[in-house]
């Protein structure tokens, strides 16, 4: 590892790379948070969209921005950094892969948005047939994904190139858990790139009239589970990786962090059933089998909150802190780099609780596509896994710029955490209050002929109102922040910390590294899991569907 | 490989917790039969209307059934016919539902009931109903722009109290 911390600078031209994906990324967190605040405004009942724009368009937009276009592109511009730091600079033909991936997703991100604003595409961006889009949608989702496997490549080319110049070693890790994330991304996208390509594409462009419908949904969930994992798992390699350095600690052990690493990977295709527990359709013993490996995530969260705060606690203790708690007021809360994430590991608490209430088979009735789902993925993703990003954004941006986070800009970072966390706090309960009463998601604002029950969700829809307008202002200073550190921010050298191994985390079994045995096991738990729950649907399909366009 | 040993605890603790539940959930499946809705039936989408029981759309009183009532309810773009159902407190009540168009929820709100109907597919669950009161029926799945005006309601009597 010492050859990796004397690289302490990622070199200009991958910087620039990873920059580029960056900053698209904030542009969509701006725009799509702008199309969330109208949102919550529409639904409490007070505001009314000017100018002809649908409430569902604003949704599209708001999902497809945030929950694609953000997460990719800050993962990739993260991973190309995080990469080129431990492994060290990509090649000329690397770095061109990179660039192809990020040029074929800008593109298709632009050619899907625009078809979304055109009102050709008001489909979610969840797209669930027999809801037909523009085919120029699906296109732009293509290369998206086409994008993202070719920009992948680049990536894990320069893993493998180590691992040939390094025979024998143990890789780095940040370089490791990128590999393990790409691959997660390369199994999943598989599934739903089957449906468009051979499903949506050719039937919006007319060239099929019909779709399985149930087949589709469920080659969507093969990849809509294991995609929320692929947000998670760069907010997991700055937990195990920056986070240490930041408080000045160590990763409390490399073998644990690798091994949760790899069942994160296999327990992330075969379990997207759970999705669709309350479908017809798909049979109640591998709807159940497919819960059972959905909760195996347990173990690996339980490892990672386990080696958190232990090593939390280490350093705390290092500094002094005394009896149970005390090392805990010695962490650096100061600190925007490590309280912003530590306000999103705090959510993943309740958003991890939330999530095995959602996953158990008959309690999912009471809360299926109520906006207690919308609540809990605010948690997990839109706090935990975006509070990371950006704390990661506040030291990674003006590292790969030559600036600096100054004193100034890092409080505004504490602020933007702070107004995140009363934001979501009032939002994200009031959702899951709400979706317990009953109230839907994705809907727009209804009395639904003056029900008593739904007048008793509107205050909920209110309080997300206020929650929703204290997430958007957050926005703002993150922004600001972006824009300071990105051109405006005082020239000098930003770390980009990645802590070194704890001397009790003993030697990495190599079987660790050898994905090999782990894509079998990925493999084979997915054709288990799969196989004949889609070998019944298409055996007992009815007659496919053809394309409505109901907005 | 090397675990500490509070780790080891916490995961044997973590994991043992977890299968007790996942047993519990097993057991609340299998042997007490509460599935979530899983029917396999298939029916032709575009012909439903000519096809029982959505021939008749209602509240239909059953004999020599496990339960008492069936509920048969047509969704479509953006309504459901019956667009209110009644049925009486203490009864068994199979609600046997599909779609015409576009995938459509069917969820009863402040219940348990809570089902995707998809086309071409028969979606079916059986509920004792032993609350009266009003419940609001909506679609939980976007099915287009006037996805909240596709709201029934289910009401619960009394049949005590009428008379």
């Amino acid at each position: 590892m010492s050859l990796n911390n004397a690289m302490t600078k990622v070199d200009r031209r991958d910087a620039k790379l990873a920059l580029a994906h960056v900053y698209v990324a904030f542009i969509a967190l701006l725009l799509g948070g702008l199309a969330g605040l109208l949102q919550v405004f529409v639904r409490s009942g007070q505001f009314k969209l000017p100018a002809g724009i649908g409430y569902y368009q604003v949704l599209t937009v708001h999902g497809v921005l945030l929950g694609l276009i953000l997460t990719t592109f800050f993962i990739f511009g993260f991973q190309i950094a995080g990469v080129s730091r431990t492994s060290g600079t990509f090649t000329d033909k690397q770095r061109l892969l990179g660039w192809i991936g990020f040029w074929l997703m800008t593109i298709g991100t632009v050619a899907a948005a625009v078809m979304v604003l055109l009102n050709k595409a008001t489909v979610l961006y969840t797209f669930y047939a027999p809801l037909q889009a523009h085919w120029i949608f699906y296109l732009g989702l293509t290369l998206v994904v086409v994008g993202s496997w070719i920009g992948s490549a680049g990536q894990i080319s320069r893993y493998v190139q180590w691992r040939k110049e390094h025979k024998g070693q143990t890789s780095p890790l940040l370089s490791f858990m990128v590999v393990v994330n790409n691959l997660l991304w390369f199994v999943a996208s598989l599934g739903v790139a089957v449906s468009v390509l051979f499903q949506l594409l050719p039937w919006s462009l007319g060239l099929i009239e019909r779709v399985d419908v149930l087949l589709s949904r469920t080659l969507f969930w093969y990849f809509g589970h294991a995609l929320v994992y692929f947000w998670l798992l760069p907010a997991y390699m700055v937990w195990y990786v920056v986070i240490p350095k930041v408080i000045g600690g160590k990763v409390f052990s490399d073998s644990l962090a690798r091994l949760s690493f790899m069942l994160f990977l296999i327990f992330s295709v075969p379990v997207g059933l759970h999705h669709q527990l309350t479908e017809p359709g798909i049979d109640t013993t591998w709807k159940f089998i497919q819960v059972v490996l959905t909760m195996a995530v347990v173990v690996p969260s339980l490892m990672t909150a386990f080696s958190l705060f232990a090593t939390f606690e280490l350093r705390g203790r290092e500094l002094g802190g005394k009896g149970l708690f005390g090392w805990f007021k010695k962490l650096p809360w100061k600190d925007a780099r490590f309280i912003v994430p530590f306000i999103g590991m705090l959510a993943f608490i309740p958003g991890g609780a939330g999530g095995i209430v959602n996953a158990s088979y008959q309690m999912n009735q009471l809360i299926h596509n109520t906006i207690w789902v919308t609540g809990h993925f605010h948690l997990t993703f839109a706090s935990a896994v975006v509070l990371t990003y950006f704390g990661a954004a506040f030291w990674l941006i003006p590292h790969l710029t030559g600036r600096k986070l100054t004193k100034s800009l890092n409080s505004l970072g504490i602020v933007s955490g702070v107004l995140w966390a009363v934001g979501m706090t009032i939002m994200s309960t009031a959702m899951h209050i709400a979706g317990l009463l009953g109230a839907p998601r994705r809907s727009d604002y209804s009395e639904y002929g003056g029900a008593q029950q739904a007048y008793d969700w509107i205050p909920y829809q209110i309080a997300q109102a206020v929650g929703g307008t204290i997430l958007f202002i957050a926005i703002l200073v993150i922004t600001y922040i972006v824009i300071k550190l990105a051109w405006f921010a005082p020239k000098g050298e930003e770390e980009f910390p990645i802590a070194s191994i704890h001397e009790s985390s003993g030697p990495t079994p190599p079987m660790l590294e050898n994905f090999k045995v782990w894509l079998v096991i990925l493999v084979a738990l997915i054709i288990f899991a799969y196989t004949i729950p889609i070998f019944d649907i298409i055996s007992n399909s009815p007659a496919g569907s053809k394309g409505f366009k109901f907005w | 490989m090397h675990i500490h040993k509070y780790e080891k605890y916490w995961l044997v603790f973590g994991v043992a917790t977890l299968v007790a539940f996942l047993i519990i959930l097993g057991i609340g499946a299998f042997h007490q039969g509460s599935h979530p809705n899983s029917n396999k039936k298939t029916i032709d989408y575009e012909k439903v209307k000519e096809i029982a029981p959505f021939t008749n759309p209602g509240v239909h009183k059953v004999e020599g059934k496990d339960w008492d009532y069936e509920v048969v309810i047509l969704a479509s773009a953006f309504f459901y016919n019956p667009p209110e159902i009644e049925v009486p407190l203490g009864s068994k009540v199979k609600f046997i539902a599909t779609s015409e168009d576009v995938i459509h929820g069917f969820e009863i709100a402040g219940t348990n009931i809570n089902m995707m109907l998809e086309p071409g597919y028969i979606s079916e669950y059986v509920a004792e109903i032993n609350q009266t009161g009003e419940f609001l029926i909506v679609c939980n799945e976007y099915c287009g722009t006037g996805h909240t005006l596709m709201h029934s309601m289910l009401k619960v009597v009394d049949p005590n109290e009428s008379k």
